[in-house]
Protein backbone atom coordinates (compact mmCIF):
# COMPACT_ATOMS: atom_id res chain seq x y z
CA UNK A 1 0.00 0.00 0.00
CA UNK A 2 1.32 3.82 -0.86
CA UNK A 3 2.03 5.94 1.83
CA UNK A 4 -1.02 8.74 1.88
CA UNK A 5 0.12 12.63 0.78
CA UNK A 6 -1.16 15.78 1.80
CA UNK A 7 -1.14 18.52 -1.17
CA UNK A 8 -1.84 21.96 -0.56
CA UNK A 9 -4.20 22.44 -3.94
CA UNK A 10 -5.52 25.87 -4.31
CA UNK A 11 -4.72 26.92 -0.89
CA UNK A 12 -6.45 23.91 0.39
CA UNK A 13 -4.97 20.88 1.99
CA UNK A 14 -5.87 17.35 -0.03
CA UNK A 15 -5.84 13.93 0.80
CA UNK A 16 -4.28 11.49 -1.59
CA UNK A 17 -4.04 7.84 -1.16
CA UNK A 18 -0.21 8.35 -2.38
CA UNK A 19 1.87 9.99 -4.96
CA UNK A 20 0.40 9.97 -8.44
CA UNK A 21 0.84 12.21 -11.24
CA UNK A 22 -0.24 15.49 -12.07
CA UNK A 23 -2.91 14.44 -14.71
CA UNK A 24 -3.95 11.75 -11.98
CA UNK A 25 -4.81 14.63 -9.39
CA UNK A 26 -6.97 16.75 -12.47
CA UNK A 27 -8.82 13.67 -12.54
CA UNK A 28 -9.46 12.65 -9.30
CA UNK A 29 -10.32 16.38 -9.02
CA UNK A 30 -12.80 16.04 -12.07
CA UNK A 31 -10.87 18.70 -13.84
CA UNK A 32 -10.14 19.03 -17.89
CA UNK A 33 -6.16 19.44 -18.53
CA UNK A 34 -7.08 21.33 -21.34
CA UNK A 35 -9.16 23.66 -19.05
CA UNK A 36 -6.77 24.63 -16.40
CA UNK A 37 -3.16 26.09 -16.01
CA UNK A 38 -1.24 23.81 -13.55
CA UNK A 39 1.90 25.51 -11.49
CA UNK A 40 3.78 23.00 -8.83
CA UNK A 41 5.57 24.48 -6.28
CA UNK A 42 5.63 27.79 -8.39
CA UNK A 43 6.91 26.13 -11.30
CA UNK A 44 4.33 26.00 -14.48
CA UNK A 45 4.11 22.31 -15.78
CA UNK A 46 3.03 22.30 -19.27
CA UNK A 47 0.52 19.80 -20.22
CA UNK A 48 2.32 17.24 -22.43
CA UNK A 49 4.38 17.18 -19.24
CA UNK A 50 1.41 16.70 -16.57
CA UNK A 51 1.44 12.87 -16.46
CA UNK A 52 5.26 12.58 -16.09
CA UNK A 53 5.12 14.91 -13.45
CA UNK A 54 4.82 13.43 -9.86
CA UNK A 55 3.29 15.13 -6.53
CA UNK A 56 4.53 14.58 -3.60
CA UNK A 57 3.64 14.86 -0.34
CA UNK A 58 3.61 18.37 0.99
CA UNK A 59 4.04 19.75 -2.51
CA UNK A 60 2.04 23.07 -3.58
CA UNK A 61 0.04 22.79 -6.77
CA UNK A 62 -1.86 25.50 -8.23
CA UNK A 63 -4.90 24.99 -10.26
CA UNK A 64 -6.25 28.50 -12.55
CA UNK A 65 -8.31 29.36 -15.34
CA UNK A 66 -9.90 32.83 -17.18
CA UNK A 67 -12.70 34.24 -15.23
CA UNK A 68 -14.50 37.48 -15.44
CA UNK A 69 -12.26 40.53 -15.54
CA UNK A 70 -11.49 43.79 -16.91
CA UNK B 1 -21.03 45.83 -35.85
CA UNK B 2 -20.85 49.27 -38.71
CA UNK B 3 -17.25 49.20 -38.75
CA UNK B 4 -17.81 49.81 -42.72
CA UNK B 5 -17.71 53.66 -42.28
CA UNK B 6 -14.71 54.14 -40.63
CA UNK B 7 -13.20 51.37 -42.57
CA UNK B 8 -13.56 53.33 -45.46
CA UNK B 9 -11.19 56.34 -44.25
CA UNK B 10 -9.31 54.59 -41.26
CA UNK B 11 -6.53 51.62 -40.91
CA UNK B 12 -7.24 48.83 -38.99
CA UNK B 13 -5.64 49.35 -35.77
CA UNK B 14 -2.53 47.01 -35.30
CA UNK B 15 -0.63 45.83 -32.01
CA UNK B 16 2.44 43.61 -31.48
CA UNK B 17 1.52 42.22 -35.22
CA UNK B 18 -2.25 41.99 -35.45
CA UNK B 19 -4.47 43.29 -36.80
CA UNK B 20 -7.73 44.77 -35.59
CA UNK B 21 -11.24 46.10 -37.25
CA UNK B 22 -12.37 47.64 -34.04
CA UNK B 23 -10.72 50.03 -32.00
CA UNK B 24 -13.21 49.09 -28.91
CA UNK B 25 -11.51 46.35 -26.38
CA UNK B 26 -13.94 44.97 -23.22
CA UNK B 27 -13.74 43.70 -20.19
CA UNK B 28 -15.65 40.40 -19.25
CA UNK B 29 -15.99 41.47 -15.48
CA UNK B 30 -18.88 42.65 -12.86
CA UNK B 31 -21.93 41.24 -15.09
CA UNK B 32 -25.21 40.26 -13.45
CA UNK B 33 -24.93 37.23 -15.62
CA UNK B 34 -23.21 35.57 -18.36
CA UNK B 35 -25.86 35.81 -20.86
CA UNK B 36 -26.56 39.43 -20.54
CA UNK B 37 -22.11 39.70 -20.72
CA UNK B 38 -22.64 37.52 -23.97
CA UNK B 39 -24.76 39.66 -25.93
CA UNK B 40 -23.65 42.75 -24.80
CA UNK B 41 -20.19 41.67 -25.96
CA UNK B 42 -21.75 40.88 -29.30
CA UNK B 43 -23.19 44.35 -29.36
CA UNK B 44 -20.04 46.58 -28.63
CA UNK B 45 -18.26 44.75 -31.93
CA UNK B 46 -15.55 44.40 -29.83
CA UNK B 47 -12.43 42.09 -31.19
CA UNK B 48 -10.58 42.02 -28.46
CA UNK B 49 -11.66 40.52 -24.47
CA UNK B 50 -10.45 40.56 -21.60
CA UNK B 51 -10.25 37.81 -19.25
CA UNK B 52 -8.71 37.77 -15.64
CA UNK B 53 -6.39 34.47 -14.06
CA UNK B 54 -7.82 32.97 -11.00
CA UNK B 55 -8.03 30.16 -9.02
CA UNK B 56 -10.35 27.62 -10.35
CA UNK B 57 -13.01 26.93 -7.60
CA UNK B 58 -12.25 23.26 -6.44
CA UNK B 59 -15.66 22.68 -5.13
CA UNK B 60 -17.96 24.22 -7.78
CA UNK B 61 -19.77 26.50 -5.53
CA UNK B 62 -18.74 29.40 -8.11
CA UNK B 63 -19.73 29.89 -11.71
CA UNK B 64 -17.54 27.86 -14.12
CA UNK B 65 -14.37 29.42 -16.69
CA UNK B 66 -15.43 32.60 -18.53
CA UNK B 67 -14.18 30.06 -21.98
CA UNK B 68 -17.37 28.35 -21.17
CA UNK B 69 -19.45 31.00 -21.93
CA UNK B 70 -16.82 33.04 -24.66
CA UNK B 71 -15.69 31.01 -27.81
CA UNK B 72 -12.23 31.79 -28.26
CA UNK B 73 -12.05 31.52 -32.42
CA UNK B 74 -14.54 34.40 -31.87
CA UNK B 75 -12.86 36.95 -29.81
CA UNK B 76 -8.87 37.68 -28.77
CA UNK B 77 -8.65 37.12 -25.68
CA UNK B 78 -6.27 39.45 -23.35
CA UNK B 79 -5.05 38.19 -20.53
CA UNK B 80 -4.97 40.92 -17.29
CA UNK B 81 -2.52 40.46 -14.15
CA UNK B 82 -5.31 42.83 -12.35
CA UNK B 83 -4.95 42.29 -8.67
CA UNK B 84 -1.16 42.02 -8.79
CA UNK B 85 0.66 44.64 -6.35
CA UNK B 86 4.27 43.35 -7.31
CA UNK B 87 6.56 42.91 -10.70
CA UNK B 88 7.18 39.54 -9.73
CA UNK B 89 2.98 38.66 -9.28
CA UNK B 90 2.74 40.20 -12.53
CA UNK B 91 5.07 38.29 -14.27
CA UNK B 92 3.50 34.92 -12.36
CA UNK B 93 0.11 35.56 -13.65
CA UNK B 94 1.21 36.39 -16.99
CA UNK B 95 3.30 33.32 -17.21
CA UNK B 96 -0.05 31.15 -16.40
CA UNK B 97 -1.71 33.18 -18.75
CA UNK B 98 0.21 32.61 -21.67
CA UNK B 99 0.52 28.72 -20.92
CA UNK B 100 -3.50 28.79 -21.29
CA UNK B 101 -1.78 28.68 -24.72
CA UNK B 102 -4.13 31.25 -26.42
CA UNK B 103 -1.61 34.12 -27.46
CA UNK B 104 0.90 35.95 -26.44
CA UNK B 105 -0.54 39.16 -25.54
CA UNK B 106 -1.00 40.41 -22.19
CA UNK B 107 -2.71 43.11 -20.41
CA UNK B 108 -0.19 44.29 -17.48
CA UNK B 109 -1.72 45.79 -14.36
CA UNK B 110 0.75 46.62 -11.52
CA UNK B 111 -1.56 47.99 -9.00
CA UNK B 112 0.05 50.67 -6.64
CA UNK B 113 -2.28 51.68 -4.56
CA UNK B 114 -5.82 49.85 -3.10
CA UNK B 115 -8.23 52.64 -2.59
CA UNK B 116 -7.20 54.26 -6.22
CA UNK B 117 -6.09 51.29 -8.02
CA UNK B 118 -3.36 53.65 -9.55
CA UNK B 119 -0.45 52.10 -11.18
CA UNK B 120 2.97 51.48 -9.38
CA UNK B 121 5.11 52.70 -12.31
CA UNK B 122 8.47 51.26 -10.78
CA UNK B 123 7.10 47.47 -10.90
CA UNK B 124 4.92 48.27 -14.46
CA UNK B 125 8.30 49.15 -16.14
CA UNK B 126 10.52 46.17 -14.30
CA UNK B 127 7.60 43.64 -14.98
CA UNK B 128 7.13 44.89 -18.78
CA UNK B 129 11.18 44.70 -19.49
CA UNK B 130 11.10 40.78 -18.28
CA UNK B 131 8.11 40.12 -20.26
CA UNK B 132 9.17 41.76 -23.11
CA UNK B 133 12.25 39.85 -23.20
CA UNK B 134 10.32 36.35 -22.87
CA UNK B 135 8.28 37.19 -25.87
CA UNK B 136 5.30 38.80 -24.35
CA UNK B 137 3.38 41.33 -26.24
CA UNK B 138 2.97 43.77 -23.34
CA UNK B 139 0.28 46.14 -23.39
CA UNK B 140 0.54 48.08 -20.38
CA UNK B 141 -1.73 50.16 -18.40
CA UNK B 142 -0.56 53.34 -16.91
CA UNK B 143 -1.36 56.44 -15.81
CA UNK B 144 -1.22 59.25 -18.05
CA UNK B 145 2.48 60.31 -17.20
CA UNK B 146 4.72 61.01 -20.44
CA UNK B 147 7.33 59.61 -19.30
CA UNK B 148 6.44 56.66 -17.65
CA UNK B 149 4.63 55.92 -21.33
CA UNK B 150 8.02 56.74 -23.25
CA UNK B 151 9.87 54.21 -21.16
CA UNK B 152 7.35 52.07 -21.76
CA UNK B 153 7.59 52.28 -25.13
CA UNK B 154 11.32 52.26 -25.24
CA UNK B 155 11.00 48.96 -23.16
CA UNK B 156 9.06 46.83 -26.32
CA UNK B 157 5.59 47.37 -24.62
CA UNK B 158 3.21 46.56 -27.77
CA UNK B 159 0.75 49.32 -26.62
CA UNK B 160 0.85 51.71 -24.07
CA UNK B 161 -2.55 52.17 -22.48
CA UNK B 162 -2.80 55.37 -20.11
CA UNK B 163 -6.28 55.45 -17.52
CA UNK B 164 -9.03 58.41 -18.74
CA UNK B 165 -9.56 58.26 -15.10
CA UNK B 166 -9.30 55.49 -11.82
CA UNK B 167 -10.35 51.80 -12.89
CA UNK B 168 -14.24 51.28 -12.17
CA UNK B 169 -14.57 55.31 -11.38
CA UNK B 170 -16.65 56.30 -15.09
CA UNK B 171 -15.40 60.00 -14.15
CA UNK B 172 -14.31 60.06 -18.10
CA UNK B 173 -11.39 61.77 -19.38
CA UNK B 174 -10.15 64.06 -16.66
CA UNK B 175 -6.75 65.60 -18.61
CA UNK B 176 -7.32 64.96 -22.38
CA UNK B 177 -4.25 67.28 -22.57
CA UNK B 178 -2.06 64.69 -21.26
CA UNK B 179 -3.61 61.58 -23.51
CA UNK B 180 -2.87 64.01 -26.38
CA UNK B 181 0.17 64.58 -25.23
CA UNK B 182 0.88 60.67 -25.03
CA UNK B 183 -0.53 59.97 -28.43
CA UNK B 184 1.17 62.59 -29.94
CA UNK B 185 4.82 61.66 -28.80
CA UNK B 186 4.86 57.81 -28.98
CA UNK B 187 5.06 55.37 -31.91
CA UNK B 188 3.45 52.48 -30.12
CA UNK B 189 -0.53 52.19 -30.23
CA UNK B 190 -1.94 54.28 -27.25
CA UNK B 191 -5.14 52.53 -25.99
CA UNK B 192 -6.93 54.14 -22.96
CA UNK B 193 -8.05 51.76 -20.35
CA UNK B 194 -9.85 52.50 -17.76
CA UNK B 195 -12.82 55.59 -16.34
CA UNK B 196 -15.25 56.06 -19.06
CA UNK B 197 -18.34 56.03 -17.66
CA UNK B 198 -20.68 56.57 -20.66
CA UNK B 199 -20.87 57.14 -24.55
CA UNK B 200 -19.94 60.59 -24.53
CA UNK B 201 -16.90 59.54 -22.79
CA UNK B 202 -15.57 57.45 -25.45
CA UNK B 203 -16.11 59.77 -27.95
CA UNK B 204 -14.45 62.61 -26.79
CA UNK B 205 -11.67 60.25 -25.61
CA UNK B 206 -11.25 58.89 -29.44
CA UNK B 207 -11.28 62.57 -30.33
CA UNK B 208 -7.83 63.09 -29.10
CA UNK B 209 -6.50 60.63 -31.23
CA UNK B 210 -5.81 57.50 -29.21
CA UNK B 211 -5.99 54.20 -31.13
CA UNK B 212 -8.73 53.02 -28.63
CA UNK B 213 -10.75 52.56 -25.54
CA UNK B 214 -10.62 49.42 -23.40
CA UNK B 215 -13.73 49.29 -21.18
CA UNK B 216 -15.35 47.44 -18.62
CA UNK B 217 -17.55 48.69 -16.36
CA UNK B 218 -19.18 51.32 -18.41
CA UNK B 219 -21.11 48.73 -19.80
CA UNK B 220 -21.40 45.79 -17.36
CA UNK B 221 -22.57 48.54 -14.93
CA UNK B 222 -24.93 50.28 -16.94
CA UNK B 223 -28.98 49.73 -15.94
CA UNK B 224 -28.98 48.22 -20.05
CA UNK B 225 -25.46 46.67 -20.38
CA UNK B 226 -26.60 45.00 -23.98
CA UNK B 227 -28.00 49.31 -25.11
CA UNK B 228 -24.66 50.83 -23.47
CA UNK B 229 -22.43 48.74 -25.58
CA UNK B 230 -24.22 49.38 -28.03
CA UNK B 231 -23.83 52.74 -27.74
CA UNK B 232 -19.96 52.44 -26.88
CA UNK B 233 -19.51 50.66 -30.18
CA UNK B 234 -21.06 53.82 -31.85
CA UNK B 235 -19.34 56.19 -29.82
CA UNK B 236 -16.04 54.85 -30.38
CA UNK B 237 -16.60 54.59 -33.81
CA UNK B 238 -18.21 58.23 -33.90
CA UNK B 239 -14.93 59.97 -32.24
CA UNK B 240 -12.63 57.91 -34.34
CA UNK B 241 -14.39 59.54 -37.58
CA UNK B 242 -14.44 62.86 -35.90
CA UNK B 243 -10.65 62.96 -35.17
CA UNK B 244 -9.85 62.02 -38.71
CA UNK B 245 -12.41 64.08 -40.20
CA UNK B 246 -10.47 67.08 -38.15
CA UNK B 247 -12.85 69.30 -36.09
CA UNK B 248 -13.67 72.81 -37.09
CA UNK B 249 -11.43 75.66 -35.12
CA UNK B 250 -12.90 76.96 -31.84
CA UNK B 251 -13.97 80.73 -31.94
CA UNK B 252 -14.93 82.80 -29.49
CA UNK B 253 -17.39 85.28 -31.50
CA UNK B 254 -20.17 83.74 -33.24
CA UNK B 255 -20.30 83.63 -37.07
CA UNK B 256 -23.16 83.46 -39.17
CA UNK B 257 -23.94 80.32 -41.20
CA UNK B 258 -26.48 81.69 -43.88
CA UNK B 259 -26.03 84.53 -46.12
CA UNK B 260 -25.91 88.38 -44.58
CA UNK B 261 -26.41 89.63 -47.86
CA UNK B 262 -29.83 89.66 -49.69
CA UNK B 263 -31.86 90.73 -46.40
CA UNK B 264 -35.23 92.70 -47.26
CA UNK B 265 -35.03 95.91 -46.53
Amino acid sequence: MPDPITVVVNGQEREFGGEMSLTDLLQALDLDPQAVVVELNKEIVRRPALGDTTVRNGDQVELVHFVGGG
Amino acid sequence: MSTTAAAAVDQPLVIGGREFQSRLMVGTGKYADNDTMVRAIDASGAEIVTVAVRRVDLDRTKEEGILFHLDPKKYFLLANTAGCYTAEEAIRYARLAREAGFNEFIKLEVIGDQETLLPDVEGLLESARTLVKEGFHVMAYTNEDLITALKLEDAGCAAIMPLASPIGSGLGLINPYTVRTIKRRLGAPVIVDAGVGTASDACVTMEQGVDGILMNTAIAAAQDPVAMAHAMGRAVEAGRLAYLAGRMPRREIAIPSSPTTGMLD
